[in-house]
C-alpha cells in the first residue's frame, strides 16, 4: 500500500479526536500511595485531569463513633502515617478543648517536641520522595536516614516506632526518661548537617530547578478560595500559621518564624519545607533544653486521666478512677455539644470536628484533612504542563492516601 | 469583642430572624434554616470577609440526646486576615436533604460537598458535579449515618464472581 500524505489536522473546538486518555493508575511508583488521576492529554500536554480517590477509604470516621477517645487516637495515628504523633496531638487538643481541660506544662512541651519532630518527618519523606520521584536518588537517602533517627526517639518515648499513640486525654502514656532527652539532643545536634547536605544537593540543581520551577503555580487568591493550609498555602503568599495565629500547647513560649514564599509553584513549596525544617528544630531546641518538671498528666481529680500505680493500690477513690478509665462501657462523662479545633500539622491545618453525647465515645469524629483539600487542587494546577510534571506536582502537594480517604 | 460586631453585621444585612447564634469553648456558631443558608454564607463571605472555607461537614443527629432534626451540616469559616472563625450549622430532615451548594462562593467546597454526599445522601443543588467520591460509583447505600451498621451490609462478601467462562 503506498503511503499517503496525511494533512495536518486543524485542531478546531468541536474536533477533539486527538485528545486521549491515560489513567494514572492506582498502582504507580509515582503516584504516592493509592491514588487514581485521569488525564485526557494532547500529546504529552494534560488538557484535564480527573482525580479518582477511595481506594484506601477505610471507615476511620465510622469507627470514630465506636471506639472512646483514648482507643480512636490509634486509629487518628494511621491518617497521616508519614507523621503519625502529628494526628495525636492534633485529635487530643480537640478532645482537651471538647472536655475544657488544660494540660501540664511539661505534657505541652512533650507534645510540642513531639509535633515538631514529626514537622521535620513529615518534610524529610515529602523532599525525600519528591526528589526521587525526579530521578535524585542520594537525596532520599539522606533524608531517610535522619527519619530512622526520629523512629527510634519515637520508641523511646512509647515503644513503637510508626505510630506511637502515646497521647492520652489529659496527657500522655508515659513520661519521658533521660534516654529520650539524649537522643533529642543528639539529632538537634546533627541533623543540621544532613539539611545541609540536601540543600547542597538540590537547591541550586540544574535539573531539580529546571523541574520544578514554574510549575504548578497556585496564586494566592486561588489558595484561599480552594482551602489550601499549611506549606502549600505559605508557598503561594498566604501568611498564616496555626502555630502563630491560634497559639496551642507551648509555642506561645518559643521564638520561630513563619517560612512563606510568594511564587506558589512546586519550587517555592520545596523551599518553604526546607526552610520550615530549621525553623522546626530551633523550637525543638527551645523546647528540650527548657523541659519542664512536674507531672505529666492532668491531676486525678479530673476523672479523666488513670491514676498513677502506687495510689492506685493506696486509695479507694483512685482505685475507682482506675476502673472507670479502663473498662469498657464506663467512662467519664463529657459535655453534650460539639466542637471544632484545629492544629498545625505538617500537611497543613490538621482538625477535627468532634460532637459528643456525654459518653467516653465520640457521637461524630469528623477530621478535617489537609491532603484530601490539596488534592482537590490539584486539577487546576496540571492544566497546560506535560505528563512528568503530573509527578512533580503531587510530590510537592503532600498527598497522603491514608489521610485523602479515611 | 469580634463576634459581637459579627453577630451585629449579620442582623443588618440578614435580618435578626433568619439565624440564632450559641457559643461553646471559642466556637461562634451560627444557626440558619436551609432556605437562608446561602444568603448567610454570602454575607459572610462577601460582607465579614471569610474568604476561607476550613471545613465542610454533616452530622446524623439520630440517637442524638435531644435531637430536633436528623441532619445537620456545618460549614466551618475563617478570615485568614484576621483569623476569625464562625460555624454556620442548618438542619435537615428527610425528605428534604437540599441545601444549595457553597461552590459559588468558595471552590474548595467542591469535594467536600462531594464527600457529604457520599456519606449522608445530602444532595447540594447547584453542584457541578455531584457523585460518589470515596465510595465506588455502584454502592448503594449512605455509609455514615447511624442506621448503616459498621461492619456493612456484605457489600464485601458479595461481590459477583466471574469465571472463566464469562470471559
Amino acid at each position: 500500500m503506498p503511503l499517503e500524505l496525511v494533512e495536518p489536522m486543524e485542531p478546531e473546538a468541536s474536533d477533539k479526536e486527538y485528545l486521549w486518555t491515560l489513567n494514572f493508575g492506582p498502582q504507580h511508583p509515582a503516584t504516592h500511595t493509592t491514588l487514581r488521576l485521569i488525564l485526557t492529554l494532547d500529546g504529552e500536554t494534560v488538557v484535564k485531569a480527573v482525580p479518582d480517590i477511595g481506594y484506601l477509604h477505610s471507615g476511620f470516621e465510622k469507627l470514630g463513633e465506636d471506639l472512646n477517645y483514648n482507643q480512636y487516637v490509634t486509629i487518628v495515628d494511621r491518617m497521616n502515617y508519614i507523621s503519625p504523633a502529628a494526628n495525636e496531638v492534633a485529635w487530643h487538643h480537640v478532645v482537651e478543648k471538647l472536655l475544657g481541660i488544660e494540660l501540664t506544662p511539661r505534657c505541652k512541651y512533650l507534645r510540642t517536641i513531639l509535633g515538631e519532630l514529626m514537622r521535620i518527618h513529615d518534610h524529610l519523606l515529602c523532599v525525600g520522595a519528591a526528589a526521587l520521584d525526579l530521578g535524585a536518588f542520594t537525596a532520599f537517602l539522606y533524608a531517610f536516614y535522619q527519619r530512622e533517627l526520629i523512629y527510634d526517639i519515637c520508641e523511646t518515648a512509647s515503644g513503637q516506632r510508626f505510630h506511637p499513640s502515646y497521647t492520652r486525654v489529659g496527657g500522655l502514656l508515659y513520661d519521658v526518661n533521660d534516654d529520650f532527652v539524649q537522643k533529642v539532643r543528639a539529632f538537634v545536634k546533627d541533623f543540621p548537617k544532613t539539611h545541609a547536605d540536601v540543600c547542597r544537593l538540590l537547591n541550586r540543581n540544574r535539573i531539580f530547578m529546571d523541574r520544578l520551577k514554574g510549575i504548578g503555580v497556585l496564586s494566592k487568591e486561588e489558595a484561599i478560595n480552594l482551602s489550601c493550609t499549611g506549606p502549600v498555602a505559605r508557598a503561594s503568599g498566604v501568611v498564616r500559621d496555626l502555630r502563630k495565629d491560634e497559639p496551642y500547647l507551648a509555642y506561645g513560649d518559643f521564638d520561630f518564624k513563619v517560612v512563606c514564599a510568594s511564587a506558589g509553584d512546586c519550587y517555592a513549596r520545596y523551599l518553604v519545607r526546607m526552610e520550615e525544617m530549621l525553623e522546626s528544630l530551633k523550637i525543638v531546641h527551645q523546647a528540650i533544653e527548657n523541659l519542664p518538671g512536674g507531672p505529666v498528666n492532668v491531676e486525678a481529680g479530673s476523672k479523666v486521666v488513670l491514676p498513677d500505680q502506687l495510689s492506685t493500690y493506696r486509695s479507694i477513690e483512685s482505685l475507682i478512677q482506675h476502673f472507670e478509665v479502663i473498662m469498657p462501657n464506663r467512662g467519664f462523662a463529657a459535655p453534650v455539644d460539639e466542637v471544632y479545633g484545629a492544629v498545625e500539622s505538617p500537611n497543613g491545618e490538621l482538625g477535627f470536628y468532634v460532637v459528643s453525647d456525654g459518653t467516653e465515645r465520640a457521637y461524630r469524629a469528623r477530621t478535617r484533612p489537609p491532603s484530601f483539600i490539596h488534592f482537590a487542587v490539584f486539577p487546576y494546577l496540571i492544566v497546560g504542563h506535560q505528563i512528568s510534571d503530573v509527578v512533580a506536582v503531587l510530590g510537592s502537594l503532600n498527598i497522603i492516601a491514608a489521610e485523602l480517604d479515611r | 469583642m469580634a463576634h459581637d460586631k459579627l453577630l451585629a453585621l449579620l442582623q443588618e444585612r440578614c435580618g435578626a430572624e433568619s439565624f440564632t447564634t450559641s457559643l461553646f469553648r471559642d466556637n461562634q456558631r451560627v444557626i440558619a434554616a436551609p432556605a437562608r443558608l446561602f444568603a448567610i454564607l454570602e454575607c459572610l463571605k462577601l460582607d465579614a470577609g471569610f474568604d476561607m472555607l476550613a471545613d465542610l461537614t454533616a452530622v446524623d443527629y439520630l440517637y442524638y440526646p435531644d435531637a430536633k432534626d436528623r441532619f445537620g451540616v456545618v460549614y466551618a469559616l475563617l478570615n485568614t486576615a484576621t483569623g476569625e472563625r464562625v460555624y454556620v450549622k442548618t438542619y435537615l430532615n428527610e425528605p428534604d436533604l437540599q441545601v444549595p451548594s457553597a461552590f459559588p462562593l468558595w471552590k474548595g467546597a467542591d469535594w467536600m460537598e462531594r464527600e457529604v454526599y457520599d456519606m449522608y445522601g445530602i444532595i447540594f443543588e447547584g453542584h457541578p458535579n455531584l457523585r460518589r467520591i470515596l465510595m465506588p460509583e455502584e454502592f448503594a447505600a449512605f455509609p455514615l449515618r447511624k442506621d448503616y451498621p459498621l461492619r456493612g451490609k456484605g457489600e464485601r462478601h458479595n461481590f459477583p464472581v466471574l469465571t472463566r467462562a464469562d470471559g
